[in-house]
Protein backbone atom coordinates (compact mmCIF):
# COMPACT_ATOMS: atom_id res chain seq x y z
CA UNK A 1 0.00 0.00 0.00
CA UNK A 2 2.57 2.27 1.11
CA UNK A 3 5.05 1.53 -2.17
CA UNK A 4 1.78 2.08 -4.40
CA UNK A 5 1.22 5.68 -2.32
CA UNK A 6 4.88 6.60 -2.55
CA UNK A 7 4.93 5.67 -6.65
CA UNK A 8 2.34 7.88 -7.36
CA UNK A 9 3.42 11.21 -5.63
CA UNK A 10 6.66 10.23 -7.69
CA UNK A 11 4.99 10.09 -11.13
CA UNK A 12 3.62 13.84 -10.67
CA UNK A 13 5.58 16.86 -11.18
CA UNK A 14 7.39 17.53 -7.49
CA UNK A 15 7.04 21.11 -6.33
CA UNK A 16 8.98 23.53 -7.76
CA UNK A 17 11.64 25.02 -4.17
CA UNK A 18 11.03 28.67 -3.69
CA UNK A 19 13.18 29.26 -0.80
CA UNK A 20 13.72 32.61 0.86
CA UNK A 21 17.38 33.75 -0.36
CA UNK A 22 20.18 34.64 2.11
CA UNK A 23 21.00 38.10 2.28
CA UNK A 24 24.67 39.30 1.55
CA UNK A 25 24.92 42.77 2.87
CA UNK A 26 28.70 42.83 2.61
CA UNK A 27 28.33 42.32 -1.24
CA UNK A 28 26.16 45.84 -1.45
CA UNK A 29 28.78 47.44 0.41
CA UNK A 30 31.98 46.18 -1.31
CA UNK A 31 30.27 46.86 -4.60
CA UNK A 32 29.10 50.52 -3.30
CA UNK A 33 33.06 50.93 -2.58
CA UNK A 34 33.88 50.20 -5.79
CA UNK A 35 31.07 52.54 -7.30
CA UNK A 36 32.39 55.30 -5.45
CA UNK A 37 36.23 54.68 -5.95
CA UNK A 38 34.99 54.70 -9.71
CA UNK A 39 33.15 57.72 -10.11
CA UNK A 40 35.50 60.05 -8.00
CA UNK A 41 38.03 58.47 -10.83
CA UNK A 42 35.92 59.21 -13.93
CA UNK A 43 35.01 62.92 -12.56
CA UNK A 44 38.80 63.58 -12.04
CA UNK A 45 39.24 62.64 -15.61
CA UNK A 46 36.20 64.47 -17.16
CA UNK A 47 36.73 67.40 -15.43
CA UNK A 48 40.18 68.03 -15.96
CA UNK A 49 40.35 70.12 -19.08
CA UNK A 50 40.60 73.70 -20.39
CA UNK A 51 42.68 75.11 -23.48
CA UNK A 52 46.44 73.60 -22.88
CA UNK A 53 45.65 71.62 -19.90
CA UNK A 54 44.48 68.13 -18.13
CA UNK A 55 43.47 65.75 -20.77
CA UNK A 56 42.68 67.55 -23.47
CA UNK A 57 40.01 65.08 -25.36
CA UNK A 58 39.49 67.03 -28.30
CA UNK A 59 42.97 66.42 -29.13
CA UNK A 60 43.23 62.84 -28.48
CA UNK A 61 40.53 62.52 -31.48
CA UNK A 62 42.14 65.12 -33.62
CA UNK A 63 45.67 62.63 -33.24
CA UNK A 64 44.07 59.38 -33.15
CA UNK A 65 43.83 58.72 -36.76
CA UNK A 66 46.59 61.00 -37.85
CA UNK A 67 49.05 59.70 -40.62
CA UNK A 68 51.80 59.43 -38.68
CA UNK A 69 50.27 57.64 -35.94
CA UNK A 70 48.70 55.24 -38.30
CA UNK A 71 52.25 54.96 -39.79
CA UNK A 72 53.90 54.07 -36.16
CA UNK A 73 50.86 51.61 -35.40
CA UNK A 74 51.89 49.26 -38.61
CA UNK A 75 55.49 49.38 -37.79
CA UNK A 76 55.00 48.31 -34.18
CA UNK A 77 52.72 45.49 -35.69
CA UNK A 78 55.12 44.37 -37.99
CA UNK A 79 58.05 44.69 -35.84
CA UNK A 80 56.27 42.48 -33.15
CA UNK A 81 55.22 40.07 -35.67
CA UNK A 82 59.08 39.49 -37.26
CA UNK A 83 60.60 40.02 -33.45
CA UNK A 84 58.65 37.19 -32.17
CA UNK A 85 58.96 35.06 -35.53
CA UNK A 86 62.45 35.08 -34.60
CA UNK A 87 61.65 35.01 -31.05
CA UNK A 88 59.96 31.29 -31.33
CA UNK A 89 62.47 29.76 -34.16
CA UNK A 90 65.19 30.68 -31.73
CA UNK A 91 63.04 29.72 -28.92
CA UNK A 92 62.87 26.08 -30.42
CA UNK A 93 66.08 25.67 -31.77
CA UNK A 94 67.48 26.92 -27.55
CA UNK A 95 65.40 24.85 -26.41
CA UNK A 96 65.94 21.67 -28.41
CA UNK A 97 70.05 22.35 -28.03
CA UNK A 98 69.22 22.41 -23.96
CA UNK A 99 67.81 18.58 -24.54
CA UNK A 100 71.28 17.91 -26.56
CA UNK A 101 73.34 15.11 -24.86
CA UNK A 102 75.79 16.70 -26.09
CA UNK A 103 77.26 19.14 -23.22
CA UNK A 104 78.90 21.78 -25.20
CA UNK A 105 75.41 22.16 -27.13
CA UNK A 106 73.02 22.54 -24.29
CA UNK A 107 76.06 24.56 -22.32
CA UNK A 108 75.84 27.05 -25.04
CA UNK A 109 72.10 27.21 -24.89
CA UNK A 110 72.06 27.65 -21.26
CA UNK A 111 74.83 30.17 -21.89
CA UNK A 112 72.83 32.15 -24.39
CA UNK A 113 69.89 32.29 -22.07
CA UNK A 114 71.75 33.62 -19.39
CA UNK A 115 73.22 36.31 -20.97
CA UNK A 116 70.46 37.38 -22.32
CA UNK A 117 67.61 37.20 -19.61
CA UNK A 118 70.50 38.51 -17.65
CA UNK A 119 70.91 41.77 -19.31
CA UNK A 120 68.11 44.64 -19.67
CA UNK A 121 66.45 44.80 -22.94
CA UNK A 122 67.06 48.36 -23.61
CA UNK A 123 70.92 48.04 -22.94
CA UNK A 124 71.04 45.25 -25.48
CA UNK A 125 68.92 47.43 -27.77
CA UNK A 126 71.91 50.71 -26.99
CA UNK A 127 74.51 47.99 -27.69
CA UNK A 128 73.32 46.78 -30.98
CA UNK A 129 72.73 50.55 -32.17
CA UNK A 130 76.03 51.19 -31.02
CA UNK A 131 77.88 47.74 -33.33
CA UNK A 132 79.40 49.92 -35.33
CA UNK A 133 81.94 51.67 -32.99
CA UNK A 134 83.09 48.11 -31.27
CA UNK A 135 83.21 46.68 -34.66
CA UNK A 136 83.09 49.15 -37.40
CA UNK A 137 83.30 46.31 -40.31
CA UNK A 138 81.52 42.92 -40.20
CA UNK A 139 82.67 39.85 -42.04
CA UNK A 140 80.28 36.43 -42.49
CA UNK A 141 82.87 33.39 -43.42
CA UNK A 142 84.60 30.67 -42.06
CA UNK A 143 86.07 30.93 -38.69
CA UNK A 144 89.03 32.01 -38.45
CA UNK A 145 89.30 31.53 -42.32
CA UNK A 146 88.53 33.82 -45.05
CA UNK A 147 85.37 36.18 -45.11
CA UNK A 148 82.74 35.73 -47.90
CA UNK A 149 80.61 38.23 -47.29
CA UNK A 150 81.93 41.83 -45.42
CA UNK A 151 80.03 45.70 -45.36
CA UNK A 152 80.29 48.48 -43.23
CA UNK A 153 78.77 47.94 -40.05
CA UNK A 154 77.33 50.81 -39.77
CA UNK A 155 75.06 50.10 -43.68
CA UNK A 156 74.30 46.56 -42.39
CA UNK A 157 72.96 47.77 -38.47
CA UNK A 158 70.42 49.87 -40.03
CA UNK A 159 67.90 51.42 -36.54
CA UNK A 160 65.44 48.84 -38.22
CA UNK A 161 67.98 46.32 -37.69
CA UNK A 162 68.99 47.56 -34.28
CA UNK A 163 65.39 47.37 -33.20
CA UNK A 164 64.99 43.99 -34.81
CA UNK A 165 68.01 41.96 -33.35
CA UNK A 166 67.53 43.65 -29.90
CA UNK A 167 64.05 42.75 -29.59
CA UNK A 168 64.51 39.09 -31.31
CA UNK A 169 67.66 38.02 -29.82
CA UNK A 170 65.85 38.88 -26.20
CA UNK A 171 63.09 37.04 -27.09
CA UNK A 172 64.37 33.80 -28.32
CA UNK A 173 65.81 33.19 -24.66
CA UNK A 174 62.57 33.92 -22.99
CA UNK A 175 60.92 31.67 -25.69
CA UNK A 176 62.96 29.13 -24.95
CA UNK A 177 62.16 28.91 -21.54
CA UNK A 178 58.65 28.68 -22.68
CA UNK A 179 59.08 26.07 -25.13
CA UNK A 180 61.54 24.11 -22.52
CA UNK A 181 58.27 23.88 -20.27
CA UNK A 182 56.31 22.67 -22.96
CA UNK A 183 58.55 19.77 -23.93
CA UNK A 184 58.99 19.02 -19.89
CA UNK A 185 55.28 18.58 -20.09
CA UNK A 186 54.76 16.05 -22.15
CA UNK A 187 55.08 12.59 -20.57
CA UNK A 188 58.00 10.55 -21.08
CA UNK A 189 56.18 7.60 -22.33
CA UNK A 190 55.53 9.88 -25.44
CA UNK A 191 59.10 9.44 -26.18
CA UNK A 192 59.43 6.09 -25.67
CA UNK A 193 56.30 5.21 -27.72
CA UNK A 194 57.77 7.39 -30.70
CA UNK A 195 61.39 5.89 -30.25
CA UNK A 196 59.79 2.37 -30.30
CA UNK A 197 58.39 2.82 -33.44
CA UNK A 198 61.33 3.39 -35.40
CA UNK A 199 61.00 7.37 -35.23
CA UNK A 200 63.87 9.72 -35.21
CA UNK A 201 64.93 12.36 -32.48
CA UNK A 202 63.86 15.03 -34.97
CA UNK A 203 60.70 13.44 -35.99
CA UNK A 204 59.85 12.28 -32.17
CA UNK A 205 60.12 16.15 -31.64
CA UNK A 206 58.40 17.63 -34.50
CA UNK A 207 55.51 15.11 -34.90
CA UNK A 208 54.99 13.88 -31.20
CA UNK A 209 56.99 16.42 -28.11
CA UNK A 210 55.91 19.80 -30.52
CA UNK A 211 52.11 19.18 -31.62
CA UNK A 212 51.50 18.34 -27.90
CA UNK A 213 53.63 21.08 -25.97
CA UNK A 214 52.09 23.81 -27.72
CA UNK A 215 49.43 23.22 -25.37
CA UNK A 216 51.15 24.20 -22.65
CA UNK A 217 53.27 26.82 -24.99
CA UNK A 218 50.99 28.85 -26.43
CA UNK A 219 49.03 31.21 -23.39
CA UNK A 220 52.78 32.12 -22.79
CA UNK A 221 53.24 32.93 -25.99
CA UNK A 222 50.70 35.23 -26.21
CA UNK A 223 51.88 36.62 -22.55
CA UNK A 224 55.37 37.69 -24.50
CA UNK A 225 53.79 38.55 -27.71
CA UNK A 226 51.28 40.96 -25.35
CA UNK A 227 54.39 41.83 -23.45
CA UNK A 228 56.46 42.14 -27.07
CA UNK A 229 53.75 44.82 -28.69
CA UNK A 230 54.12 46.92 -25.74
CA UNK A 231 58.42 46.43 -25.58
CA UNK A 232 58.57 47.85 -29.06
CA UNK A 233 58.42 50.98 -27.72
CA UNK A 234 61.68 50.69 -25.90
CA UNK A 235 63.14 51.16 -29.66
CA UNK A 236 62.11 54.96 -29.53
CA UNK A 237 65.51 55.79 -27.19
CA UNK A 238 67.41 54.01 -30.95
CA UNK A 239 65.11 56.82 -32.88
CA UNK A 240 63.00 54.11 -34.58
CA UNK A 241 59.75 55.24 -35.77
CA UNK A 242 57.47 53.66 -34.16
CA UNK A 243 53.85 54.55 -32.49
CA UNK A 244 55.24 55.64 -29.22
CA UNK A 245 58.13 57.65 -31.30
CA UNK A 246 55.28 58.92 -33.89
CA UNK A 247 53.43 60.25 -30.61
CA UNK A 248 56.82 62.26 -29.31
CA UNK A 249 57.59 63.80 -32.72
CA UNK A 250 54.47 65.11 -32.77
CA UNK A 251 54.47 66.00 -28.67
CA UNK A 252 58.29 67.16 -29.68
CA UNK A 253 56.82 69.99 -31.92
CA UNK A 254 53.38 70.95 -30.46
CA UNK A 255 53.92 69.81 -26.40
CA UNK A 256 50.33 68.39 -26.61
CA UNK A 257 52.08 65.66 -24.82
CA UNK A 258 49.25 64.20 -22.82
CA UNK A 259 47.19 63.46 -25.58
CA UNK A 260 49.47 61.97 -27.46
CA UNK A 261 50.35 59.72 -25.05
CA UNK A 262 46.39 59.09 -24.66
CA UNK A 263 46.61 58.77 -28.34
CA UNK A 264 49.34 55.59 -28.30
CA UNK A 265 47.99 54.10 -24.88
CA UNK A 266 44.66 53.76 -27.18
CA UNK A 267 46.27 52.10 -29.75
CA UNK A 268 48.56 49.64 -27.83
CA UNK A 269 44.85 48.65 -26.02
CA UNK A 270 43.65 47.67 -29.35
CA UNK A 271 46.25 46.05 -30.49
CA UNK A 272 46.83 43.50 -27.42
CA UNK A 273 43.40 43.35 -27.31
CA UNK A 274 43.46 41.99 -30.86
CA UNK A 275 46.00 39.68 -29.42
CA UNK A 276 43.70 38.38 -27.18
CA UNK A 277 41.67 37.49 -29.51
CA UNK A 278 43.69 35.36 -31.98
CA UNK A 279 45.24 33.52 -28.77
CA UNK A 280 41.88 32.15 -27.81
CA UNK A 281 41.59 30.37 -31.14
CA UNK A 282 44.80 29.05 -31.60
CA UNK A 283 44.56 27.51 -28.00
CA UNK A 284 41.14 26.09 -28.91
CA UNK A 285 43.21 24.53 -32.25
CA UNK A 286 45.98 23.10 -30.06
CA UNK A 287 43.65 22.00 -27.63
CA UNK A 288 42.22 19.10 -29.90
CA UNK A 289 42.16 15.45 -27.93
CA UNK A 290 42.63 17.01 -24.86
CA UNK A 291 39.79 17.78 -23.33
CA UNK A 292 36.71 15.56 -23.42
CA UNK A 293 34.62 17.26 -21.18
CA UNK A 294 34.83 20.70 -23.36
CA UNK A 295 33.82 19.07 -26.39
CA UNK A 296 30.77 17.05 -25.05
CA UNK A 297 29.65 20.63 -23.66
CA UNK A 298 30.20 22.50 -26.80
CA UNK A 299 27.92 19.60 -28.08
CA UNK A 300 25.16 19.83 -25.16
CA UNK A 301 25.13 23.39 -25.53
CA UNK A 302 24.26 22.99 -29.09
CA UNK A 303 21.80 20.42 -28.31
CA UNK A 304 19.86 22.19 -25.67
CA UNK A 305 19.82 24.96 -27.58
CA UNK A 306 17.68 23.52 -30.19
CA UNK A 307 15.61 20.95 -28.00
CA UNK A 308 15.32 23.13 -25.40
CA UNK A 309 16.88 21.71 -22.11
CA UNK A 310 16.57 18.18 -23.02
CA UNK A 311 19.23 16.46 -21.15
CA UNK A 312 21.57 14.77 -23.69
CA UNK A 313 23.04 11.46 -22.38
CA UNK B 1 66.33 -16.17 -40.53
CA UNK B 2 67.43 -17.42 -37.56
CA UNK B 3 64.71 -19.75 -35.97
CA UNK B 4 65.68 -18.27 -31.97
CA UNK B 5 64.39 -14.75 -32.27
CA UNK B 6 65.79 -13.92 -28.70
CA UNK B 7 68.95 -14.94 -26.98
CA UNK B 8 70.18 -13.48 -23.97
CA UNK B 9 73.55 -14.44 -22.53
CA UNK B 10 74.28 -13.38 -19.03
CA UNK B 11 72.45 -10.27 -19.57
CA UNK B 12 73.43 -7.45 -17.11
CA UNK B 13 71.98 -4.09 -16.22
CA UNK B 14 72.66 -1.30 -13.64
CA UNK B 15 71.37 1.37 -13.16
CA UNK B 16 73.91 3.90 -11.28
CA UNK B 17 74.52 1.14 -8.47
CA UNK B 18 71.52 -0.54 -8.23
CA UNK B 19 71.75 -4.12 -10.48
CA UNK B 20 68.23 -4.25 -11.41
CA UNK B 21 69.14 -7.19 -14.08
CA UNK B 22 72.15 -10.13 -12.93
CA UNK B 23 72.84 -12.18 -15.86
CA UNK B 24 69.74 -13.31 -17.36
CA UNK B 25 69.84 -16.24 -19.78
CA UNK B 26 66.90 -16.95 -21.79
CA UNK B 27 65.26 -18.08 -25.76
CA UNK B 28 62.78 -17.71 -27.09
CA UNK B 29 61.89 -19.40 -30.76
CA UNK B 30 60.40 -17.68 -33.34
CA UNK B 31 56.37 -17.47 -33.30
CA UNK B 32 56.58 -18.31 -28.95
CA UNK B 33 54.92 -16.20 -26.67
CA UNK B 34 56.49 -16.09 -23.49
CA UNK B 35 55.27 -15.09 -20.52
CA UNK B 36 57.39 -13.09 -17.57
CA UNK B 37 56.19 -13.20 -13.58
CA UNK B 38 57.05 -11.93 -10.84
CA UNK B 39 57.37 -9.50 -8.11
CA UNK B 40 57.45 -5.53 -9.46
CA UNK B 41 61.16 -4.66 -9.49
CA UNK B 42 62.10 -7.69 -10.68
CA UNK B 43 63.56 -6.55 -13.45
CA UNK B 44 61.12 -7.86 -16.23
CA UNK B 45 60.28 -4.77 -17.68
CA UNK B 46 63.99 -3.73 -18.03
CA UNK B 47 64.72 -6.94 -19.61
CA UNK B 48 61.73 -6.08 -21.96
CA UNK B 49 63.16 -2.40 -22.66
CA UNK B 50 66.94 -3.79 -23.47
CA UNK B 51 65.55 -5.84 -26.62
CA UNK B 52 64.46 -2.84 -28.39
CA UNK B 53 67.20 -1.13 -26.95
CA UNK B 54 65.56 1.48 -24.90
CA UNK B 55 67.87 0.72 -22.08
CA UNK B 56 71.64 -0.33 -22.77
CA UNK B 57 72.97 -3.77 -21.19
CA UNK B 58 75.67 -3.34 -19.05
CA UNK B 59 77.27 -7.43 -19.55
CA UNK B 60 76.59 -9.90 -21.73
CA UNK B 61 75.12 -10.48 -25.20
CA UNK B 62 71.32 -9.77 -26.29
CA UNK B 63 70.47 -11.45 -30.29
CA UNK B 64 67.55 -10.39 -31.90
CA UNK B 65 66.90 -12.52 -35.13
CA UNK B 66 70.54 -13.37 -34.79
CA UNK B 67 72.19 -9.78 -34.45
CA UNK B 68 73.55 -8.21 -31.64
CA UNK B 69 71.13 -5.59 -29.93
CA UNK B 70 72.89 -1.74 -30.23
CA UNK B 71 76.10 -3.42 -31.27
CA UNK B 72 78.02 -4.79 -33.97
CA UNK B 73 81.07 -7.41 -33.22
CA UNK B 74 83.76 -7.64 -35.48
CA UNK B 75 87.40 -8.21 -34.84
CA UNK B 76 86.70 -9.22 -31.33
CA UNK B 77 85.34 -5.81 -30.31
CA UNK B 78 82.03 -4.56 -30.33
CA UNK B 79 80.89 -1.32 -32.12
CA UNK B 80 78.16 0.91 -30.71
CA UNK B 81 75.64 1.14 -33.79
CA UNK B 82 74.70 4.29 -35.10
CA UNK B 83 71.40 5.79 -34.10
CA UNK B 84 70.18 5.52 -37.40
CA UNK B 85 70.52 1.50 -37.37
CA UNK B 86 69.79 1.32 -33.74
CA UNK B 87 66.23 3.05 -35.08
CA UNK B 88 65.62 0.89 -38.06
CA UNK B 89 66.02 -2.73 -36.26
CA UNK B 90 63.89 -0.95 -33.42
CA UNK B 91 60.97 -0.40 -36.60
CA UNK B 92 61.28 -4.01 -36.62
CA UNK B 93 59.37 -4.62 -32.58
CA UNK B 94 56.66 -3.93 -31.77
CA UNK B 95 55.67 -2.63 -27.89
CA UNK B 96 53.23 -2.24 -25.77
CA UNK B 97 53.18 -0.37 -22.64
CA UNK B 98 51.37 -0.43 -19.87
CA UNK B 99 50.01 3.04 -20.02
CA UNK B 100 49.13 2.54 -23.51
CA UNK B 101 51.45 5.79 -24.26
CA UNK B 102 49.09 7.25 -27.41
CA UNK B 103 49.45 10.05 -29.23
CA UNK B 104 46.58 12.44 -27.54
CA UNK B 105 46.62 15.09 -30.11
CA UNK B 106 45.85 12.01 -32.85
CA UNK B 107 42.48 9.91 -33.92
CA UNK B 108 42.90 6.44 -33.64
CA UNK B 109 43.48 5.83 -37.00
CA UNK B 110 46.42 8.81 -37.30
CA UNK B 111 47.73 6.91 -34.23
CA UNK B 112 47.76 3.97 -36.32
CA UNK B 113 49.30 5.49 -39.43
CA UNK B 114 52.15 7.98 -38.27
CA UNK B 115 54.83 5.30 -38.31
CA UNK B 116 54.14 3.56 -41.47
CA UNK B 117 54.11 6.75 -43.36
CA UNK B 118 56.98 8.86 -41.42
CA UNK B 119 59.53 5.69 -40.52
CA UNK B 120 58.38 2.75 -43.21
CA UNK B 121 57.80 5.41 -46.10
CA UNK B 122 54.48 3.73 -47.24
CA UNK B 123 52.16 5.79 -49.22
CA UNK B 124 49.21 8.02 -47.46
CA UNK B 125 46.55 6.05 -48.79
CA UNK B 126 47.61 2.27 -48.76
CA UNK B 127 48.78 3.27 -44.86
CA UNK B 128 45.16 4.63 -44.06
CA UNK B 129 43.43 1.25 -45.77
CA UNK B 130 46.08 -0.97 -44.01
CA UNK B 131 45.23 1.38 -40.81
CA UNK B 132 41.37 0.75 -40.94
CA UNK B 133 42.02 -3.02 -41.45
CA UNK B 134 44.14 -3.05 -38.57
CA UNK B 135 41.49 -1.42 -36.63
CA UNK B 136 38.86 -3.43 -37.32
CA UNK B 137 40.76 -6.60 -36.49
CA UNK B 138 41.30 -4.97 -33.10
CA UNK B 139 37.54 -4.62 -33.38
CA UNK B 140 37.56 -0.81 -33.58
CA UNK B 141 36.15 -0.24 -36.94
CA UNK B 142 33.88 2.43 -35.36
CA UNK B 143 36.59 4.42 -33.92
CA UNK B 144 38.83 5.42 -36.75
CA UNK B 145 38.11 9.30 -35.93
CA UNK B 146 37.91 8.93 -31.95
CA UNK B 147 40.79 10.50 -30.11
CA UNK B 148 41.79 8.71 -27.44
CA UNK B 149 40.36 10.85 -24.45
CA UNK B 150 37.45 9.96 -26.14
CA UNK B 151 38.29 5.83 -25.95
CA UNK B 152 37.87 3.79 -22.87
CA UNK B 153 41.30 1.72 -21.72
CA UNK B 154 40.59 -1.43 -23.15
CA UNK B 155 40.15 0.44 -26.54
CA UNK B 156 43.21 2.72 -26.29
CA UNK B 157 45.08 -0.48 -25.42
CA UNK B 158 43.68 -2.40 -28.64
CA UNK B 159 44.84 0.95 -30.66
CA UNK B 160 47.79 0.51 -29.36
CA UNK B 161 48.74 -2.76 -30.46
CA UNK B 162 47.08 -1.69 -33.64
CA UNK B 163 49.15 1.16 -34.01
CA UNK B 164 52.49 -1.55 -33.19
CA UNK B 165 51.20 -4.21 -35.83
CA UNK B 166 51.22 -1.11 -38.53
CA UNK B 167 54.53 -1.41 -38.97
CA UNK B 168 54.78 -5.31 -39.33
CA UNK B 169 56.74 -6.64 -36.39
CA UNK B 170 58.72 -9.64 -36.38
CA UNK B 171 58.90 -9.35 -32.46
CA UNK B 172 56.18 -7.91 -30.19
CA UNK B 173 56.67 -6.91 -26.90
CA UNK B 174 53.95 -6.44 -23.69
CA UNK B 175 54.87 -4.64 -21.08
CA UNK B 176 52.10 -5.24 -18.05
CA UNK B 177 49.67 -4.27 -21.27
CA UNK B 178 46.55 -4.84 -18.83
CA UNK B 179 47.46 -3.49 -15.27
CA UNK B 180 45.98 -0.26 -15.81
CA UNK B 181 42.58 -1.45 -16.81
CA UNK B 182 39.69 -1.96 -15.04
CA UNK B 183 39.09 -5.23 -14.52
CA UNK B 184 36.14 -5.68 -16.78
CA UNK B 185 37.99 -4.29 -19.89
CA UNK B 186 40.90 -6.87 -19.32
CA UNK B 187 39.01 -9.51 -21.59
CA UNK B 188 38.80 -7.46 -24.56
CA UNK B 189 42.71 -7.01 -24.24
CA UNK B 190 43.76 -10.51 -23.93
CA UNK B 191 41.28 -11.46 -26.49
CA UNK B 192 43.13 -9.40 -28.87
CA UNK B 193 46.75 -10.66 -27.77
CA UNK B 194 45.12 -14.69 -27.70
CA UNK B 195 44.44 -13.81 -31.78
CA UNK B 196 47.88 -12.37 -32.37
CA UNK B 197 49.25 -15.47 -30.44
CA UNK B 198 47.56 -17.81 -32.89
CA UNK B 199 48.16 -15.91 -35.90
CA UNK B 200 51.99 -16.86 -35.20
CA UNK B 201 53.77 -13.88 -33.62
CA UNK B 202 56.59 -13.86 -31.46
CA UNK B 203 55.60 -12.23 -28.13
CA UNK B 204 57.11 -11.64 -25.17
CA UNK B 205 54.75 -11.23 -22.09
CA UNK B 206 55.14 -8.89 -18.70
CA UNK B 207 52.12 -9.86 -17.11
CA UNK B 208 50.17 -10.91 -13.58
CA UNK B 209 47.18 -12.63 -15.88
CA UNK B 210 48.17 -16.17 -14.34
CA UNK B 211 45.23 -17.49 -16.77
CA UNK B 212 46.29 -15.72 -19.89
CA UNK B 213 49.94 -17.07 -19.03
CA UNK B 214 48.59 -20.60 -18.22
CA UNK B 215 46.00 -20.89 -21.90
CA UNK B 216 48.32 -18.60 -24.67
CA UNK B 217 52.14 -19.32 -23.33
CA UNK B 218 54.28 -21.39 -24.64
CA UNK B 219 57.31 -20.82 -22.08
CA UNK B 220 56.29 -19.19 -19.17
CA UNK B 221 59.27 -17.64 -16.65
CA UNK B 222 59.45 -16.13 -13.59
CA UNK B 223 61.65 -13.60 -12.46
CA UNK B 224 62.70 -12.63 -8.68
CA UNK B 225 65.23 -9.61 -8.10
CA UNK B 226 67.11 -9.55 -11.49
CA UNK B 227 67.43 -13.32 -12.00
CA UNK B 228 65.70 -15.89 -13.64
CA UNK B 229 64.10 -18.61 -10.76
CA UNK B 230 62.26 -20.46 -12.91
CA UNK B 231 61.49 -21.43 -16.46
CA UNK B 232 59.35 -23.86 -18.78
CA UNK B 233 56.02 -24.97 -19.47
CA UNK B 234 53.18 -22.81 -18.17
CA UNK B 235 51.77 -26.10 -16.25
CA UNK B 236 54.81 -27.26 -14.63
CA UNK B 237 56.05 -23.83 -13.80
CA UNK B 238 52.21 -22.25 -12.68
CA UNK B 239 50.89 -25.93 -11.36
CA UNK B 240 54.16 -27.34 -9.87
CA UNK B 241 57.18 -25.10 -9.33
CA UNK B 242 60.08 -26.51 -7.98
CA UNK B 243 60.96 -23.14 -6.50
CA UNK B 244 60.00 -21.81 -3.10
CA UNK B 245 60.18 -18.68 -4.08
CA UNK B 246 57.71 -19.22 -7.18
CA UNK B 247 55.39 -21.27 -5.16
CA UNK B 248 55.74 -17.90 -2.55
CA UNK B 249 54.70 -15.34 -5.11
CA UNK B 250 52.39 -17.60 -7.29
CA UNK B 251 50.22 -18.64 -3.62
CA UNK B 252 49.68 -14.85 -3.55
CA UNK B 253 48.33 -13.52 -7.09
CA UNK B 254 45.80 -16.39 -7.13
Amino acid sequence: METSERDERRTGRPEEIRAVPVRHPWRWVAALIVLLIAASFIRAVVTNTGPNRGFQWVWVGHYLFDHRILHGVLVTLYLTVLAMAIGIVLGIVLAVMRQSPNPIVSGASWLYIWFFRGTPLLVQLLFWYNLASLFPRLDLGIPFGPALIHGNANTIITTFVAALLGLGLNEGAYMAEVVRAGFLSVPEGQTEAAQSLGMSRLQIVRLVVLPQAMRVIIPPTGNETISMLKNTSLVSVIAYTELLYSAQTIYDANYKTIPLLIVASIWYLVMTSVAYVGQYFIERRYGRGFSRAQRATMRERWLTLGRGGEAVP
Amino acid sequence: MSETMIRAEDVHKRFGRLEVLKGIDLEVARGEVMCMLGPSGSGKSTFLRCINHLEKINAGRLYVDGELVGYRESGGKLHELPEREVIRKRAQIGMVFQHFNLFPHMTALENVCLAPIRVAGVPKDQARRRGRELLAQVGLADKLDTYPVALSGGQQQRVAIARALAMAPKLMLFDEPTSALDPELVGEVLDTMRHLAFDGMTMIVVTHEIGFAREVADTVVFMDAGRVVEQGKPAQVLDSPREERTQAFLWKVL
